[in-house]
């Protein structure tokens, strides 16, 4: 290990590495579930990196003349003809771009999953509510990837995206034609938009991103991880296994597995095939339209939202506002503070390294379980003319009977939860908290409880 | 099978696809297979390494204290050393400071301004004139006997076509079966009507057409709109009619505009209803 004198005697660091090899991890499949947040984030950065080398942020016509027959001299923008480009003469280029979109969508989704287990084990109270809130940051800047990342090949999907951004932004009271200006550079569609979301895209998000996970796994590191009741673990130790070397071996073999995953999808199963949607036009638009998964709750939102123009001393609040901005607004922002509701709600002040299972705590279950199934109707609603489709319905009965299933739903599905939960108390049901007793031999040769 | 040997032929594995995957390239590369053997390759090396890990390491629980977080002494000691005596005797150069550094912000967020023109009369105005002539989508001016019923098409200001404000969508239907609003019985000669195919909640174009009702309908948000009433919403969210263009027929028998649309196009904003009327020279 020459190496490592090396380095340590001009840093000092082999007591710190030391100990942070001994780092005990708590074994539980649900601990994973950042990591593999975390890894997607690295392949999204590796494949990333390739992508940039050959994507061009520029809104320039030109004529495309590649190898895609049903396209070839038609006007489209330079961003859209790189994309192409990438997508049919760069070698190991479609796979590539298919691998990072895959990644995007794991990635995101990953991240909710994580936070549904951080909220519904309690792992976000004293004293992790610092973490909580940089994880709820965390979740927006990878929403904002996603959205800018999408709307870079320019094409028509995409553009219609932007457009609905530009109509939402542009909602605001007061102020939302300047903001929506300042963003896009003026009136939609705007020559400048691409090069700015790139911007957006390729350096500004990423950098807060990596700024807050180095920040997330920091304060990991030094709250260490909640636990699991049960066994010999209690309010003042972490029970696990050391960081090195079993789990360094799983944490490794999770990156190269979600690695293998995203491979297999990013080669076998086609994602955003530009090609048949063709280049943005604002004259045009396609249906039915869906954006990626994460965004499905937002277009959702304004589906479903009544038609309601509010005119308030001649103010004008366009119907896209409230579900646009203003329900978003409060449902992050709670979600943000949510750690110092309860607090408050329930007087518990206490600092908790031991985790709640779901039914310890039925009114935040019921809560969470309520908030979940919001969202999942709204996204539901985002595909109302695919089921409208699919059902062989008019899309007014798909809209109105989502309109009201996105308070019933919820509602019903809340208190169901919390009574589920009530009564799974009650039962020795599920995984309990592992009985163990502590055992010393006695001089007798007999054993005793040692409490 | 044993776990050494699952991990060295996971390990084997992972070999030979690298292997394939440099042939492949070499080769001309094919999209799927890339996808495929490089799963395998990082794949096959992480079921190896995560086999070996739960398998041939056998490792004992072990239990670590938790440092406790706070320590009141340290904190004392720190908020002494921050309210340093020869600072917070000079509070008036403090507040100075403090407003120096917010002015100073605000100072170096001005520039931001820059990023876009302001507003002004564009969000009210189109290119559209009076007299201006329609024309379809490869630059020919309209006749009325091209405009088909049961069918909706896309025109533009002439010499503007692909206007993203200016786009209109034409058709025709029955004149008696026309409600338009009051003082707009000259805008539809023959039943001809002209919307701004911009949708008014949140700006998609109205790209789908229900003849047999008469409805526009927006595939972004399934706002529908009543083409017989002047394009009023029927359904979804949109709240505001299509704004309609006065269309007119010129001498030579093509279909020009009579003026801007009836309103401002597309999604609302605050100020929408207070248009000032303001020329467009701004």
């Amino acid at each position: 290990m020459r190496v490592l004198g090396w380095v340590d005697e001009r840093l000092g660091v082999a007591s710190m590495a030391r100990k942070g090899l001994r780092k005990v991890f708590p074994d539980h499949w649900s601990f994973l579930l950042g990591e593999v947040a975390l890894f997607c984030f690295v392949i999204l950065v590796a494949t990333g990196t390739f992508l940039t080398l050959f994507y061009r942020p520029d809104s320039v016509p030109v004529i495309y003349e590649g190898p895609y027959a049903p396209l070839r001299g038609q006007e489209v923008s330079a961003a859209y003809e790189s994309v192409m480009r990438i997508s049919f003469e760069v070698r190991s280029g479609l796979v590539m771009r298919q691998v990072h979109h895959w990644a995007a969508l794991v990635f995101i989704a990953a991240i909710v999953v994580h936070a549904m287990r951080i909220f519904f084990t309690g792992a976000f109270r004293k004293p992790r509510e610092l973490n909580w809130m940089i994880g709820v940051a965390l979740l927006l800047l990878s929403l904002g990837m996603g959205f800018t990342g999408y709307s870079l090949p320019d094409d028509l999907l995409s553009g219609t995206g932007l457009r609905i951004a530009y109509s939402v932004l542009i909602s605001v009271p007061l102020v939302g034609p300047y903001l929506a200006f300042l963003a896009f550079g003026g009136e939609f569609p705007t020559e400048g938009i691409i090069s700015r979301l790139f911007v957006m895209h390729v350096m500004l998000l990423p950098g807060l991103i990596i700024a807050l996970i180095g920040a997330h796994l920091a304060i990991l590191a030094r709250q260490k991880h909640a636990q699991f009741p049960g066994g010999r673990a209690d309010q003042r130790n972490v029970v696990g296994k050391p960081f090195w070397p079993g789990q360094v071996f799983k944490s490794v073999g999770l990156l190269l597995i979600t690695g293998s995953v995203l491979s297999f999808m990013g080669g076998l199963i086609q994602i955003n095939p530009v090609w048949d949607y063709g280049p943005f036009d604002p004259t045009v638009v396609s249906a039915p339209a869906q954006p990626d998964w994460y965004i499905g709750w937002l277009e959702g939102a304004l589906r479903l939202f009544p038609p309601l123009d509010i005119s308030i001393f001649g103010i004008l609040i366009p119907s896209p506002f409230i579900p646009g901005v203003v329900m978003p607004g409060v449902a992050f922002g709670l979600m943000a503070v949510w750690p110092f509701v309860e607090a408050r709600l329930t007087g518990d002040r206490d600092e908790h390294h031991l985790l709640n299972r779901p039914r310890d705590v039925p009114v935040r279950t019921g809560i969470g379980v309520a908030a979940f199934l919001f969202f999942l109707i709204l996204t539901l609603a985002g595909g109302n003319d695919v089921m409208a489709i699919m059902f062989d319905v008019q899309i007014e009965a798909v809209t109105n009977v989502l309109r009201l299933a996105v308070f019933l739903v919820p509602a019903l599905g809340g208190l169901i939860a919390h009574r589920m939960a009530v009564q799974l108390q009650g039962t020795g049901l599920g995984p309990g908290p592992p009985r163990t007793v502590r055992l010393r031999r006695n001089p007798r040769g007999g054993f005793d409880d040692h409490p | 099978m044993r776990p050494e040997r699952v991990v060295a032929v996971s390990f084997a594995l992972s070999v030979l696809a690298s292997i394939g995957l440099a042939v492949l390239y070499a080769a001309g590369g094919e999209p799927q297979l890339e996808g495929a053997l490089l799963g395998v390759a990082l794949g096959g090396l992480g079921l190896g390494v995560v086999v070996w890990a739960t398998r041939l390491l056998h490792e004992d629980e072990v239990v670590e204290e938790r440092p406790v977080l706070r320590s009141d002494a340290a904190r004392d000691a720190t908020e002494e050393t921050l309210a340093d005596e020869e600072l917070t005797r000079r509070s008036l150069l403090v507040r100075l400071l403090v407003g120096a550094g917010a002015s100073l912000a605000a100072a170096l967020a001005i520039p931001a301004l820059s990023l876009g023109p302001r507003p002004g009369q564009s969000l009210f105005r189109t290119q559209w004139t009076k007299g201006k002539r329609l024309v379809d989508v490869d630059g020919n001016a309209v006749t009325p006997d091209m405009v088909q019923a049961g069918a909706v098409q896309t025109v533009f200001p002439e010499g503007e076509v692909g206007s993203a404000d200016a786009q209109t969508l034409l058709l025709r239907v029955d004149p008696a079966r026309l409600q338009l609003p009051d003082g707009r019985e000259e805008w539809a000669p023959d039943g001809v009507v002209g919307f701004s195919k911009i949708c008014t909640h949140a700006g998609c174009p109205v790209g789908l057409y229900r003849a047999e009702s008469h409805e526009l309908l927006c595939p972004c948000h399934q706002s529908t709109f009543d083409v017989l009433r002047g394009a009023e919403p029927n359904f979804g969210p949109a709240d505001r009619p299509l704004p309609q263009l006065p269309i007119q027929i010129d001498d030579e028998g093509y279909l020009v505009a009579g003026g801007d649309f009836s309103e401002p196009v597309g999604p609302g904003f605050w100020n929408l209803e207070q248009d000032e009327g303001e020329d467009e020279a701004s």
